[in-house]
């Protein structure tokens, strides 16, 4: 019973025209139908792709009103508290944009919520594909993809937020300026050749340019690009459920519920920006004022993003060596250069790490849940906290005058506990992963705890266990054992020292810190007696719901306490009496 | 392959380019069984559609109708521009209603059954790997790159060296002002416009600082006189950046040390205003104890102990700057400071 409208007629024939020079047809035969697993925290990474969409979009126009220069001009346009002070062009154009540009700064402000949008969603998609292992072969190489578009994304939040030569957005200069310089030998020189000399110049803002609306977009769309052609590929991976495994996916299909639904979507995120835009405030650089290198103002906060590594800038004792004349700058280089590197390579490097302690060379598409994987989950805790703490360095001051410290106390404070805290975490994290799995393995031997107290007919109280839900049951048992490696044997039979001894009893032992203590699932023979025991704790309550389903309910001397055609409620009982 | 039907009976027909139901439960929606539930849903998907194009008519409206100078006030937000709000409102709900739209269709109207796809390993057939190998030993044959080893070498020579004409010419990223010219980097940072009897002034309204101008417990933010002219000549901020200063006076005795003998005028002290960490200006300054904390990293600083650093990641003293008063009775620098000022750099020692 299909009609085809002209539409569809000239659609048609234009995908044939096209497949004759392309062959698009195969792939759309194989593609339209393609199924997307659905689960919320799949949106996340879609958050990030909309939003760099918007940011995109924002930024166009925005370089349409913006002039990126630093020569100096007087304002005249309408803010009057700034009428005829000297600033550059570049800030000049920002406060034009702001006010004398009907929607600009709406379009400003989209802008910048859907830039801090976007690094947000990279972190917590991050967390999702970290948490339940979806980085795990086949997908290390979109990890590390995704590294890159982190680093990436906070590098084009940085250099935007540079960009209005506003007097917080030339601070936030200055510090990366030090933090140049401090690199060993050839930091000066490189600071001079990034500010076209002495800071502030008059080059950085034109130079800055060029990076922010060209080289670090450009190198995102490629990665976003090759990030999502790898998903489809690989298909995406799904959670654990009835019906799913390992070699399938289940979800719908690309045409029409998931086109319909991402599609939507996209105008959700889109549209929830553009209102955020409209009615909340960001970065108001009318209030901050031109940039000169010898004003700051309290408080200075850079972007959240920014937040952990200025923080790490703080809480950084001061230590500095020179040697033969030279000065190297740990208290710069540690916290600036040398903590993200590492926080950026182990990062990067985790996927492999994983695989080599465990030994693992299969492919995975059903996703852990976190308590399978504790010390990984454990791991990631450790993680976030560190970072966390970092990033309440950053806001010490703020800490300090809301809630009336001492600024050293939280500085030392911080000090201790980036040491004290995040392996406290572990321990805990993975603690808890082992009871959750231990709750699971009691689920799957006795079944789900109703909460309902039996008293059966010869006194003894039991509290009913439940069978589980297929569901329940099917998320549970997809969980693997992994038996950690063995232990190498140091040296054969006729006494030779084995060959790399060293490294497998790094491995066996690293192994065992990963899984040796998992709780192990019990046998399917063990499970189907538990599910049976649970079922046969049920059938004991069927008698008293056969009692309470019963059409006529009697009292202990045999009369009707109700049955099937008495009124239920006052009201009509009341109908009823005034009916006779 | 075959269909496997959902748990409930409910028989899906397979159709050319349908993939098979999967076999878990599903219960049907209610816009399955009941018509008017899905007429209903298909009303509030059009409605909704239909409010969008509604609001890209009110955004034209407020775009002409609106005077971008106009503000209102408006609870929990406060005075804001009555133009940006109005746009905001009016696209963001534009956009929205299209993307709700889609979705609620997705959810009520749309099939809500899931299906299955096999996946493949991502390995490539034994054959495969093979005849790329094949293909790989063939083109090393024929290009005899194993044999003719004068040409690889060279090659790979060729190949590492062609970048370096483009990393040298990053050089003139940095092209030496005439007064820059013949200074390393390190030469430049070190000194700054300041020279013996460079007079005081205040920032900002330029006025040389006499003594008396400045009550025990007082903050100045100065800089030298010359500094406009100069400003002016090289067209940047570049001379501000580093001569900037804070003038804080205390009584002679609450002194304990400085950087140089008789540096400061009767209690008068001079210090750069750039934190000596990674180069913010410094005007946090608390005149009780004489500590001046910097608003960035919190790098705190002693005045009434030669500068130096009290707490905080700056492991470098403020550079203090030696003053005087000229035959006028105004403040003047004596020389430029002993040491560079703002952030540490590696020939810095």
């Amino acid at each position: 019973m299909t009609t085809t409208s002209p539409v569809e007629k000239a659609g048609g024939a234009t995908a044939t025209y096209v497949d004759k020079r392309l062959g698009s047809n195969s792939f759309l035969s194989r593609n339209l139908g393609k199924v997307f697993p659905d689960h919320w925290s799949f949106m996340l990474g879609e958050i990030a792709l909309y939003s760099f969409i918007v940011v995109l979009l924002t930024g166009t126009f925005l370089t349409l009103f913006f002039k990126p220069s630093m020569i100096e001009v007087i304002y005249d346009g309408s803010y009057v508290p700034l009428k005829g002070v000297k600033m550059s062009e570049a800030y000049a154009s920002s406060l034009d944009i702001s006010f004398d540009v009907r929607g600009g700064l709406l379009l400003r402000q989209m802008h910048h919520w859907s830039a801090l949008i976007f690094v947000a969603a990279i972190a917590v998609h991050m967390f999702r594909v970290f948490f339940t292992g979806a980085f795990r072969k086949p997908r290390e190489f979109n990890w590390i993809i995704g590294v890159g578009l982190t680093v990436l994304a906070l590098a084009a939040g940085f250099s935007g937020y540079s960009l209005p030569d506003d007097l917080l957005s030339g601070t936030g200069l200055q510090i990366a300026r030090g933090i140049v310089q401090a690199t060993p030998i050839v930091g000066t020189w490189m600071a001079f050749l990034l500010f076209g000399g002495e800071f502030p110049g008059t080059d950085f803002i034109s130079m800055l340019y060029g990076i922010h609306i060209l080289l670090i977009p450009g190198l995102i769309l490629a990665l976003i690009t090759v990030h999502l052609m790898m998903v489809w590929v690989q298909k995406h991976t799904q959670f654990p459920g009835p019906g799913r495994t390992n070699d399938n996916v289940v979800g719908y299909p690309l045409l029409p519920v998931y086109m319909a639904k991402a599609g939507g979507f996209f105008f959700v995120v889109f549209g929830i920006i553009a209102l955020v835009g409209g009615l909340v405030t960001i970065n108001p650089i009318w209030i901050f004022g031109p940039y000169t290198p010898d004003q700051v103002s309290a408080g200075s906060q850079p972007d959240w993003y920014i937040g952990w590594l200025d923080g790490a800038l703080r809480i950084m004792p001061n230590w500095e060596t020179v040697i033969g004349g030279f000065t190297i700058s740990w208290n710069i280089m540690i916290p600036a250069m040398i903590m993200p590197g590492i926080v950026f390579t182990g990062l990067a490097l985790y996927p492999f790490i994983e695989a080599w302690v465990t030994g693992d060379k299969r492919e995975h598409n059903l996703l852990d849940r976190p308590r399978n994987a504790p010390v990984r989950t454990a791991f990631g805790m450790m993680a976030i906290t560190f970072y966390c703490l970092l990033w309440v360095g950053g806001a010490n001051d703020i800490i300090a005058t809301a809630f009336d410290l001492s600024i050293n106390a939280i500085t030392w404070f911080l000090r201790v506990m980036i040491f004290v805290l995040p392996p406290i975490v572990f321990v805990v994290t993975k603690r808890v992963c082992l009871g959750l799995q231990r709750r699971d393995r009691d689920k799957l031997l006795h079944g789900y705890e109703s909460g309902r107290v039996l008293r059966l007919p010869h006194g003894e109280f039991i509290e009913v266990h439940e069978p589980l839900s297929a569901k329940d049951l099917a998320v549970i048992t997809a969980k693997t054992d992994i038996v950690p490696l063995p232990a190498p044997e140091r040296a054969d039979a006729e006494g030779v020292r084995s060959k790399g001894y060293r490294i497998h009893s790094l491995r066996h032992r690293l192994s065992g810190f990963f899984y040796a203590d998992n709780v192990t699932r019990p046998t399917d023979a063990e499970i189907e007696a538990g599910q049976h025991h649970a079922a046969h704790d049920a059938a004991l309550e069927a008698p008293l719901h056969e009692y309470e389903d019963q059409d006529e309910i009697r009292n202990a001397h045999g009369g009707v306490l109700h049955h099937p055609g008495m009124a239920d409620t006052n009201a009509e009982q009341l109908e009823e009496r005034s009916q006779h | 392959m075959t269909d496997i039907s959902p748990r409930d009976g409910h028989e899906v027909e397979t159709k050319l380019g349908h993939s098979p139901v999967a076999d878990i439960p599903h219960r049907p929606r209610a816009t399955d069984t009941d018509p008017k539930a899905a007429r209903r849903a298909e009303r509030q998907v059009a409605s909704m559609f239909l409010l969008s194009v509604v609001f890209v008519i009110l955004f034209v409206v407020a775009y002409v109708g609106i005077d971008k100078s106009t503000t209102i006030y408006i609870p929990v937000m406060g005075t804001v521009g009555a133009s940006q709000v109005a746009l905001g409102f009016c696209l963001g709900a534009a956009i929205l209603l299209i993307g709700t739209g889609a979705i609620q269709w997705a959810k009520k109207l749309m099939p809500d059954v899931e299906v299955v796809q096999q996946r493949h390993l991502m390995e490539s057939p034994q054959s495969a790997a093979d005849e790329a190998a094949a293909n790989y030993e063939r083109g090393k044959e024929e290009s005899g790159f194993a044999r003719f080893r004068m040409i690889r070498r060279t090659l790979i020579a060729a190949l590492a060296l062609f970048p370096i004409p483009l990393v040298i010419m990053l050089r003139d990223l940095w092209v030496p002002t005439p007064e820059e010219e013949g200074k390393s980097p390190a030469e430049i940072l070190s000194t700054t416009i300041w020279r013996a009897d460079s007079r005081i002034v205040s920032d900002g309204t330029y006025r040389p600082v006499r003594p008396e101008d400045l009550p025990v417990g007082g903050l100045i933010s100065a800089v030298p006189e010359d500094l406009t002219e100069i400003e002016e000549i090289q067209g940047n901020l570049n001379a501000r950046g580093k001569a900037a200063i804070i003038l804080i006076r205390m009584e002679p005795d609450e002194i304990r040390s400085q950087q140089g003998e008789g540096w400061d005028y009767q209690g008068i002290l001079a210090y750069s205003k750039i934190c000596t960490h990674v180069g913010c200006p410094i005007a946090l300054y608390e005149q009780r104890t004489h500590h001046l904390l910097c608003p960035c990293h919190q790098s705190t600083f002693d005045l009434a102990d030669s500068g130096n650093v009290v707490f905080g990641p700056a492991a470098r003293r403020m550079p203090q700057l030696p003053i005087g008063v000229d035959a006028e009775g105004y403040l003047v620098a004596k020389s430029d400071f002993a040491e560079p000022v703002g952030a540490s750099f590696w020939e810095r020692g």
